[in-house]
């Protein structure tokens, strides 16, 4: 029972992970870094925080939170894509940005600096994994990146995606849709790191001020740690939620501190970048949207 | 079947194209010719839908396609095989071959269909390369091969082929002559444009020749009306000697491999140099030479064969894997950059934008790159006696304009060339040995004139000369030996003074070998 | 600096001045005031009294060691984006240092020392991307945001286990070599942080000015970013040059935890970097990496920063963020724009075509 408990608690932490780290590998193989997940989550929380609360209802809240996501990814491929913009840069204003516009319009809708009041979300009713089979988001976020591994290696588009991210210049050649790969694949990462930030506002029946807390970096950590490898990236969610899980299950017993708990996504990543054991080697053209 | 029409193409200042034209019959082996620079690819870009003309017509099949794009040109059968592989190296051959016309089944990929497809089309053109493998798995002439199987996937009945034989063994060339020839001939005709600056490939394959000079066409001719001198006047606009092609059977010694009596007073020696290439294999692979005090040797070659990384290696900025190099008796096959520099080593790199010049630096900071630690009084840089030794060169060498403040960037090619010269070889560098990796690559011909002098100066002045160049004229104009490189080794060594052109081509090509 | 290289590097930053003032409009307007007062109020609040001054300094002080840090880098041709960490760390070194000193030291006779501990620890942090950059090849714009993480971690795990006054997230306060605030020479700035510091980081910005201008290891470290295959061709190790640089990144900003430390509070307390570090990325690239250009991008940065708080009764001071990252977006955004528009015109007067560059990248080149 205990093992099961934490299987539950432990998909429920990597849910955000999950939706967002799809979204980092649909974006980075494409070619444009996805520093950022964080920002999209944040904004895709916040609206999807205003969808439910104004329409009452969480579906509503889903379809505004996917095109706050979308919305702001699109912001980010309007400065990289179209205006060949240095993507490190623009990729921390945005994140900058989502900080700003979230808090201004936290104060302008509710009056708060703090929160929003409740929303609605979806009800669960008992534990583990009844309760989470009941939230409709938990059945897409695991299957997010499956299906974008489908997409990648089963797909003309993802043929075309891998394509772009590794050597735009024959893509062009044979008449591939450079930028408008680049677009779609832009979009869609911010539609599932949107998701990702629309389940945490739902789950939690509310938006609170920076609630996305560097999760979308975790992501960022796991698609690195993954080798951009849909599977491999779907592994590496569940292992720092797992690490997460442990941690607060333990919390009385202090065996490890909580902080290098919260350490692991980002010294595995470094260690993977390092390539201390088999590194990890990103696709050729990202980061270089070039002319 | 293709017109192209007074066509204009201009990349900020360079003016690629001015006024081009191009006719191509169906059917026939087009060779487009012209020294580097002449606007050759960029013309067949614009063909193939890569750039769009700043003016002028094209047509295909008499229809106006004028600023088509690359997906029109493929539909109406028209590719480009670059000269620069355009292969996504992570994927496989039948996944590069059906990129952007994928072969689907119920909105999934077919894999499988498509490399039975891929397989099918091996067979009937002859062009053999394993589907299933990667890009990165596969040698150059078999990337080559992917690249032209994946235009004709696309249906192309016109295949444009930029300087693809640059890349390939002898042997390799002559299977592509073979396809080329079937693909000509087979069913309804395809038709085949060829850019290349080869003279005895244009004699070899074509059936017509365009040629190119400074961005116009300068003549169109019959290849069995004509003769490879009447070509290559067009090609550079005068009268020259094809010294090789007029005396074909001048007798000269020709040595076989390194050779083994090393000089004992040799300003360089390099013994037994290997060198891993970058891709598989190695670059440079056991060359052995030396070169006296007041000589130049000359390195000819096609390029790609080991040139490039022979210098870098003997200027310190690649580590060879076996083997030596000594300068006068003392050995640097180790040593540092800085350390081969102050004991004498000059080096003019073959690519002055990316390396031999920091084009945001100004004229005087370039004329210390690499020097930069003899201006300085205690790691502080003496402004005073940079600016003395700017101006100095800048007139001693001629560079304009002659503001020693204004960057790099904003010089022509020639007096861009002039800062390297003047740096490695003027003022008060001390110098020994001088690599010269194509000193006059992209210059005027005041300057070309200026570089030559200069190298037959230091060579009076018993200075050692490695000479790379591309151009054969250059090297045996200026050459008291020519070493010829194939394939990473030295194939051949042959005095300066009694080598033709057609011997030295025999060896560049391998043929002799 | 001659006029065109002068418009270059001005028009870009106005431009995205003119943008966020744009977005500045909207947001004010959507929160129903009118952007004239809002604008007058937050002028009045930073330039227009002494204390708003000097909180202005005080930013402007912090921001310019996370600017020049960022600045040092991205001349070396790097990515600095761990200068939040790089600045905690110097923070926390130094209040480590002041709780070891004995009491009563005569402030300039510490200062050394707390200046080599803060850059150190700064330094430290900054040189790990930098080694695995040069040694491993790894990107070291995510090495800096994972090490970010990493640092504050371990600073949160330090402090909340060994060194925190009870109940709050800070040290003890330090007894040697406090700084004094403007305050106490002028009476005028009472209240307000700005502190001797600032003297420190005039002084570390003319030391980055000299040395990037005027010292080998500065020819040879801008030459490593603006070309690294012809800084190799001159004898210089690139990869040594990162890491130096990197390092270098990070003891200037460590520095600026002595802006706090020394100067402000006189401990260290968690997270009183407040996004310095990240801003530092926006001051480098509004002062276009120049020393010069990095004080006028602080002093704006550090304007728009406290005239956020200077409105609050008006619009929310969150605006400011907004119009901070507006201003980042658009710079790098507009920047190459510019200078694309403004190279075509130059090249349209310029008499002589250069020779076709070899051919750049898969899709550009020329004419083989």
């Amino acid at each position: 029972m205990m093992f099961i408990a934490f299987v539950a608690q432990t998909l429920r932490i990597a849910m955000p992970y999950l939706f967002a780290s799809a979204g980092g590998v649909v974006s980075e193989r494409a070619g444009l870094i996805a520093l950022t997940l964080e920002g999209y989550m944040l904004m895709a929380a916040f609206c999807a925080a205003i969808g439910s609360y104004f329409a009452d209802s969480p579906w509503a809240g889903i379809v505004t939170g996917v095109l706050g996501g979308v919305a702001t990814a699109l912001l980010y491929g309007l400065c990289c894509i179209r205006y060949r913009a240095n993507q490190v840069v623009v990729g921390i204003a945005i994140n900058l940005l989502a900080i700003g516009l979230t808090r201004f319009f936290l104060r302008l809708t509710f009056d708060s600096s703090s929160n929003s009041p409740r929303v609605a979300g979806f009800t669960e009713t008992g534990t583990g994994f009844l309760a989470l089979a009941q939230n409709p988001l938990v059945w897409l976020g695991v299957f997010a990146l499956p299906v974008v591994g489908w997409v990648l290696y089963r797909t003309p588009f993802g043929l075309r995606l891998r394509a772009v991210g590794e050597h735009p210049g024959a893509a062009l050649s044979v008449g591939v849709p450079v930028d408008r790969v680049r677009w779609m694949a832009v979009a869609l990462s911010g539609a599932l790191a949107g998701l990702g930030g629309t389940y945490l506002a739902l789950d939690q029946h509310q938006f609170t001020d920076g609630m996305t807390a560097g999760r979308g970096f975790i992501a960022l950590a796991a698609t690195i740690f993954g080798r951009w490898e849909p599977k491999l990236v779907g592994i590496a969610c569940l292992l720092f939620a797992a690490a997460e899980t442990l941690q607060i299950q333990l919390q009385g017993a202090q065996v490890v501190p909580s902080q290098f708990v919260e350490m692991i996504p980002y010294v595995l990543t470094i260690v993977a970048l390092a390539g201390v054991v088999a590194r990890a080697v990103p696709p050729a053209a990202l980061g270089k949207v070039n002319e | 079947m293709i017109r192209l029409t007074d066509i204009h193409k201009s990349f900020g200042p360079v003016r690629a194209n001015r006024g081009a034209s191009l006719n191509v019959a169906t059917g026939e082996i087009h060779a487009l010719v012209g020294e580097n620079g002449a606007g050759k690819s960029t013309l067949m870009r614009i063909l193939s839908g890569m750039f769009q003309p700043d003016a002028g017509r094209i047509e295909v099949s008499g229809r106006e396609v004028t600023g088509w794009h690359t997906a029109d040109a493929i539909r109406a059968g028209v590719g480009m095989v670059h000269q620069h592989f355009m292969l996504v190296p992570t994927l496989t051959v039948a996944e590069n071959i059906t990129l952007g016309a994928e072969i689907t089944r119920r909105g999934q990929l077919d894999l499988g269909k498509a490399q039975r497809e891929v397989l099918a089309l091996v067979e009937r053109t002859g062009l053999v390369v394993p589907p299933q493998h990667r890009i990165a798995e596969l040698t150059v002439g078999q990337a080559q091969r992917v690249e032209i199987l994946k235009t004709l996937y696309r249906g192309a009945r016109v295949l444009i082929l930029d300087e693809p034989t640059a890349v390939l063994s002898p042997q390799e060339v002559n299977e592509l002559w073979r396809v080329l020839r079937r693909l000509r001939d087979e069913g309804e005709g395809g038709t085949i444009v060829l850019i290349t600056h080869k003279l005895d490939e244009v004699m070899a394959i074509s059936d017509t020749i365009t040629v190119m000079r400074q961005g116009e066409t300068v003549g169109r001719l019959k290849t069995s009306e004509t003769s490879p001198s009447a070509i290559a006047r067009l090609m550079v606009g005068r009268e020259v000697v094809l010294a090789g092609r007029m005396s074909g059977n001048r007798k000269s010694e020709i040595g076989n491999g390194p050779m083994d009596r090393p000089d004992p007073h040799s300003v360089l020696e390099v013994k037994d140099l290997t060198v891993a290439s970058s891709r598989v294999g190695n670059a440079v692979d056991r060359v052995s030479f030396s070169v006296a005090p007041g000589e130049i040797l000359g390195i000819a070659g096609v390029e790609g064969n080991g040139q490039t990384e022979l210098v870098e290696a003997i200027a310190g900025l690649r580590q060879p894997t076996t083997g030596s190099i000594h300068m006068a008796g003392t050995e640097i096959t180790r040593a540092s950059v800085r350390d081969r520099g102050d004991r004498g080593l000059s080096h003019i790199p073959e690519d002055r934008h990316e390396r031999g010049l920091v084009l945001e630096y100004t004229i005087a900071d370039n004329l210390i790159l690499g020097q930069q630690h003899r201006f300085t009084k205690r790691w502080i840089l003496d402004t005073a006696r940079i600016g003395a030794h700017a101006r100095h060169l800048i007139e001693t060498y001629d560079i304009r304009p002659g503001d020693p403040s204004l960057p790099a960037r904003a010089l022509s090619g020639g007096n861009q060339q002039k800062i390297v010269i003047a740096r490695e070889m003027g003022g008060a560098r001390d110098f020994n040995v001088l690599l010269a990796a194509q000193p006059t690559r992209g210059v005027d011909v005041g300057a070309i004139e200026f570089i030559h002098a200069q190298l037959r100066a230091a060579r009076a002045a018993g200075k050692g000369i490695l000479l790379v160049s591309a151009d054969l004229t250059e090297v045996l104009a200026l050459s008291d030996r020519v070493a010829v490189m194939y394939g990473g080794r030295i194939v051949a060594v042959v005095p300066g003074a009694s080598a033709t052109a057609e011997q030295l081509g025999s060896h560049m090509t391998g043929a002799a070998a | 600096m001659n006029r065109a290289k002068l418009e270059e590097s001005l028009l870009p930053p106005i431009v995205a001045l003119l943008i966020a003032l744009l977005v500045g409009d909207v947001l004010i307007l959507s929160f129903g005031q009118s952007p004239a007062a809002v604008y007058r109020l937050l002028i009045e609040g930073t330039w227009g009294n002494a204390y708003g001054f000097g909180q202005v300094l005080y930013k402007a002080t912090m921001l310019t060691f996370t600017g020049l840090s960022v600045a040092l880098a991205l001349r070396a041709g790097l990515f600095n984006i761990g200068a939040e960490s790089q600045l905690a760390a110097g923070g926390f070194a130094a209040a480590l240092l002041g709780l070891a000193l004995p009491t009563g030291l005569p402030s300039l006779l510490v200062l050394p020392a707390y200046v080599l501990a803060a850059g150190l620890a700064g330094g430290i942090v900054g040189g790990i991307p930098g080694i695995l950059k040069s040694r491993f090849g790894a990107h070291e714009v995510i090495t800096t945001i994972m090490l970010n993480f990493i640092v504050l971690a371990l600073l949160n795990y330090l402090i909340s286990t060994r060194f925190k006054v009870h109940d709050t997230l800070h040290t003890a306060e330090i007894q040697s070599g406090r700084l004094p605030r403007l305050s106490e020479i002028f009476p005028a700035f009472h209240g307000s942080a700005a502190n001797m510091v600032l003297l420190l980081a005039l002084v570390v910005v003319a030391a980055a000015w000299w040395f990037l201008f005027r010292t080998r290891a500065g020819f040879e470290l801008r030459a490593v970013g603006l070309q690294p295959a012809a800084a190799e061709y001159a004898g210089v190790s690139v990869g040594g040059v990162w890491w130096r640089a990197m390092a270098l990144a990070g003891a200037v900003a460590g520095l600026g935890g002595l802006n706090y430390v020394l100067g402000y509070k006189h401990y260290y307390e968690e997270g009183f970097s407040a996004g310095a570090g990240f801003l530092g990325i926006a001051v480098a690239l509004v002062g276009r990496s120049h020393p010069l250009g990095i004080v006028v991008a602080a002093v704006l940065f550090a304007t728009l920063s406290q005239g956020g708080l200077a409105v609050n009764a008006l619009v929310p001071k969150q605006m400011v963020d907004v119009l901070q990252a507006v201003v980042i977006i658009s710079m790098a955004t507009a920047v190459p724009e510019v200078r694309r528009a403004m190279l075509a015109v130059r090249r349209g007067i310029a008499e002589r075509a250069k020779p076709a560059p070899a051919s750049a990248g898969p899709a550009s080149g020329l004419s083989a």
